[in-house]
C-alpha cells in the first residue's frame, strides 16, 4: 500500500480505450514524473487522480482512501495547470486564497498562509496585481503558490513549464526541485520533456499509447531501459541502436557489427546471459556518452573496447563534440570532449564502454541483456 | 506634394489628396443630414402649435414655441376611449421591459455557461434547437402562445408579456453567451472545481465578472427588441398595453382633428428609452459583439 495507489486503472472514451490497466504505487514524499509522447494519456491519468475525469475501471486511492467518485475539492489535492489557469478578475492574493475561502477557512488563517507562501516563492510584492499584469515566470510562481497554500496531500502538475522560454524553464525546474526537497510533499508531474523527467523525479513512469512502458528510478530507466521505446525516448541525443549478430569467440559472446566499409568488427559483450543467442540477430543499444575518444573513456570501466571507424560528421556543441560514424549501416553518434582530435573523413579509434551496452530482441523489442 | 505628406503621416492604408478628402467629407455630411432629417422634422413640429403645421411648412422652425403637445402626449391625449396620454402605457412598458431583459439575460448567461462548461449528452442538439427559435417568426407563435397564456392565467397582463418576451429572447441571449463563454478557458473552471467552488459559485465568482461586454450586448439587444415590439403587445397586452400599442392608438385615432404636433411628441417620447440605451452603451455593443465573434 502506497500513499497514492493507482491500481488497474483504465479509461475509455466511448469504445476507445486510451489507458490500459495502469498500476502505479507512489510513496509519501515521492516525486513521480509521468513522461511520454503527445497523446499517450499522461494528462488523462493526472486528471483522473484529480477527479476531473471519471475512472472507467480500477481504483485510485490517496492515503488509503479510495477516491473514485469523490469530488476534486474533497481529495485534498492541488493542481498546477499548463496555462496556469489564474482567475483573471482576481488579484494574485485573491487567486491564491480562493481555495481556502471555498473551504471555509477563516480570514486571519488565510492571510497567514498567504503571507508564508508568498514569502517562500518571493511574490510578496505582487499580491495586489491582477494576473494580466504579470510576466510568464511570475504567473508560474503564483500558480504554484495557489497550490501550496492549500497544503495538500498530493501536488499534481500538468506540464507547468512548457509555456516558459528555455532559460526560465531551466531556472523554474531547479526551483521546483528545491521546493520539493524543502517541503517533501508527494508530487505527480506530467511532462513530455525527458530532461525534466530525469532531473526532477525520484521515479519515472514512461508511457506510450496508454501503457506504462517502464516504472523506475531515473538511473534504472536510463541505464536499463525495459524496451526499445524507453531506450530511444529517454536521453538526448537518443541511444544508438545497431543491428548486430551474436557470435561466440573464446567462449564468450561477441556482438558482430560492420564498420563504414563493411568490414566486420567484434565487440565483446559483458552480458553473460546472451549465450543462448549464439548465431542470432540482436539490436545493440549504446548511449552516445559510452562512445568516446580513448583519453575520454571511463576509467572505472573494465570493458572499454577499441573500434576503428571512419568519421562522417563532427558537430562541436561547446562542452561536447558530437561525432557521427556508421555502424552496420546505421548512423551512430558519439559524445566526446570538446578538444578531442577528431576530423571528418579520417579513421579514428573510438573507445566503446561495453559495460553500458544493452541488447534488445529485434522481434519483441524487449531488453534481453543485461 | 500634399498627398505624399498625408500618405506619410496618416495611418490610414490609403493615402488621399486634399480634394478627394473634402469631397468625401461633403458626401458624408450630406448623408448624415439626410438621416437626421426625420428626427429634425419630428422635433421641430412637436414644439409648434397645430395651426403652424397645417397652415405652413413642415421644415420651418416654429414661430411660437410651445411645450403643450408634449404635455398632451404624456398625460391628456385621447388613447382609445380614455384621455390618459401615454403615461400609463409608458409605465407598462417599463414594468414589462426591465424584468424581461433581466430574466432573459440571466437565463441566457446560465445557458451559455452550461452549454460550454457543463456539457452533457445531446447538448449540441439543445443548442441547435435554441438557435432555431431565433428564426421562428412572431406570427407563428401567436395562437399557441395565446393558449398557453390563457392556461397560465396570464392573458392580458404585464407578467404575461414578460413571459412571452423572455421565452422569445432566450434563443438570442443563449447564442451570445454561449459563443462568448466558448472562448473562456475550461482549465479555469477545473481549477475552481479543485478549489472547491460549486456550480453557482463558479458562475458568480469566476465567469460573471468577465462577462461585462457580452452582457451589454444582450441587454441592448433585448431592450430595443422588447421595447419596440408591437405585435405581442397588441396581441397579449389586454388592458396593460405597452407604449408602442398606445402610440399606434394615438396616431390612428379616427375621431376629431389630427393633432400632428402631439403625435410627433408622443413618437419621440416612445423612442427616448431606446435612444438613451444606445447612446449610453452603444460603443460597448460593438466591442462586445466583436469580442464574442472573434474569439468564439
Ligand atoms: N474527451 C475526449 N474524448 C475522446 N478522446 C479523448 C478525449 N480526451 C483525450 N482523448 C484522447 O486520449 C488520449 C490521451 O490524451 P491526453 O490528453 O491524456 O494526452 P497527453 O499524454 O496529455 O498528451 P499531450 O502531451 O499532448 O498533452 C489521446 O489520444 C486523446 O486523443
Ligand atoms: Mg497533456
Amino acid at each position: 500500500m502506497g500513499f497514492l495507489d493507482i491500481s488497474n486503472v483504465t479509461k475509455s472514451y466511448g469504445s476507445v480505450e486510451v489507458l490500459h490497466r495502469v498500476d502505479i504505487s507512489v510513496e509519501e514524499g515521492e516525486f513521480l514524473v509521468l513522461v511520454g509522447p503527445s497523446g499517450c494519456g499522461k494528462s488523462t491519468l493526472l486528471n483522473m487522480i484529480a477527479g476531473l475525469e471519471g475512472i472507467t475501471g480500477g481504483e485510485i486511492s490517496i492515503k488509503g482512501r479510495v477516491v473514485n467518485g469523490v469530488h476534486p475539492s474533497k481529495r485534498n489535492i492541488a493542481m498546477v495547470f499548463q496555462s496556469y489557469a489564474l482567475y483573471p478578475n482576481m488579484t494574485v492574493g485573491q487567486n491564491m486564497t480562493f481555495g481556502l475561502e471555498m473551504h471555509g477557512v477563516p480570514k486571519p488563517e488565510r492571510d497567514k498562509a498567504l503571507a508564508e507562501v508568498a514569502k517562500l516563492l518571493q511574490i510578496d510584492h505582487l499580491l495586489d496585481r491582477k494576473p494580466g499584469q504579470l510576466s510568464g515566470g511570475q504567473r508560474q510562481r503564483v500558480a504554484m503558490g495557489r497550490a501550496l497554500v492549500r497544503d495538500p496531500d498530493v501536488f499534481l502538475f500538468d506540464e507547468p513549464l512548457s509555456n516558459l522560454d528555455a532559460k526560465l524553464r531551466v531556472d523554474m525546474r531547479t526551483e521546483i526541485k528545491k521546493l520539493h526537497q524543502k517541503l517533501r510533499t508527494t508530487i505527480v508531474y506530467v511532462t513530455h520533456d525527458q530532461i525534466e523527467a530525469m532531473t526532477l523525479s525520484t521515479r519515472i513512469a514512461v508511457m506510450n499509447k496508454g501503457h506504462v512502458q517502464q516504472l523506475g528510478k531515473p538511473k534504472e530507466i536510463y541505464d536499463s531501459p525495459a524496451n526499445l521505446f524507453v531506450a530511444t525516448f529517454m536521453g538526448s541525443p537518443a541511444m544508438n541502436i545497431v543491428p548486430a549478430k551474436v557470435v561466440m569467440e573464446g567462449g564468450r559472446p561477441q556482438a558482430q557489427v560492420t564498420d563504414a566499409e563493411g568490414r566486420p568488427i567484434l565487440l565483446a559483450l559483458e552480458q553473460g546471459n546472451l549465450a543462448g543467442w549464439e548465431g542470432r540477430d540482436i539490436l545493440l543499444g549504446i548511449r552516445p556518452e559510452a562512445i568516446t575518444d580513448p583519453e575520454g573513456a571511463d576509467r572505472n570501466s573494465h570493458a572499454i573496447r577499441s573500434l576503428s571507424n571512419l568519421v562522417t560528421v563532427t558537430e562541436p556543441a561547446g562542452a561536447d563534440t558530437f561525432v557521427t560514424m556508421s555502424l552496420s549501416g546505421r548512423d551512430v553518434i558519439a559524445r566526446m570532449r570538446a578538444d578531442a582530435a577528431v576530423h571528418p573523413g579520417q579513421r579514428f579509434d573510438f573507445a566503446v564502454n561495453m559495460e553500458k551496452a544493452v541488447a534488445f530482441d529485434p522481434a519483441t523489442e524487449e531488453r534481453i541483456a543485461p | 506634394m500634399a498627398s505624399s505628406v498625408s500618405g506619410a503621416t496618416q495611418d490610414s492604408a490609403v493615402s488621399t489628396g486634399n480634394v478627394t478628402r473634402v469631397f468625401i467629407y461633403l458626401v458624408l455630411i450630406l448623408f448624415a443630414l439626410f438621416y437626421l432629417l426625420p428626427l429634425y422634422v419630428m422635433a421641430v413640429n412637436s414644439v409648434k402649435p397645430l395651426a403652424e403645421i397645417t397652415g405652413g411648412n413642415m421644415m420651418a422652425l416654429p414661430r411660437d414655441w410651445t411645450l403643450e403637445p408634449w404635455g398632451a402626449a404624456w398625460s391628456t391625449a385621447q388613447i382609445g376611449v380614455s384621455p390618459t396620454g401615454l403615461k400609463p402605457y409608458f409605465l407598462n412598458s417599463i414594468l414589462m421591459v426591465v424584468p424581461a431583459v433581466a430574466i432573459s439575460t440571466v437565463v441566457g448567461a446560465l445557458n451559455g455557461y452550461i452549454l460550454t462548461k457543463w456539457r452533457f449528452r445531446g447538448d449540441t442538439w439543445v443548442f441547435g434547437l435554441m438557435l432555431f427559435s431565433c428564426f421562428i417568426p412572431f406570427q407563428i407563435v401567436l395562437i399557441p402562445m395565446a393558449r398557453v397564456l390563457g392556461l397560465l392565467g396570464l392573458a392580458g397582463s404585464v407578467p404575461g408579456l414578460i413571459l412571452v418576451h423572455v421565452v422569445y429572447g432566450i434563443g438570442f441571449t443563449t447564442l451570445y453567451f454561449r459563443n462568448y463563454y466558448a472562448a473562456f478557458p475550461t482549465e479555469l473552471i477545473r481549477a475552481a472545481q479543485i478549489d472547491g467552488a460549486g456550480f453557482f459559485r463558479i458562475f458568480w465568482r469566476i465567469l460573471l465578472p468577465v462577462s461585462g461586454p457580452i452582457a451589454v450586448v444582450s441587454v441592448i439587444w433585448q431592450f430595443t427588441n422588447i421595447w419596440n415590439d408591437f405585435l405581442f403587445g397588441v396581441s397579449f397586452g389586454g388592458t396593460s398595453q405597452p407604449v408602442t400599442a398606445a402610440l399606434n392608438n394615438l396616431v390612428q385615432s379616427s375621431t376629431g382633428v389630427k393633432e400632428y404636433n402631439v403625435h410627433f411628441a408622443g413618437a419621440i417620447l416612445a423612442a427616448l428609452p431606446t435612444l438613451f440605451v444606445y447612446i449610453v452603451a452603444g460603443r460597448y455593443f460593438v466591442r462586445g459583439l466583436m469580442a464574442g465573434s472573434v474569439k468564439g
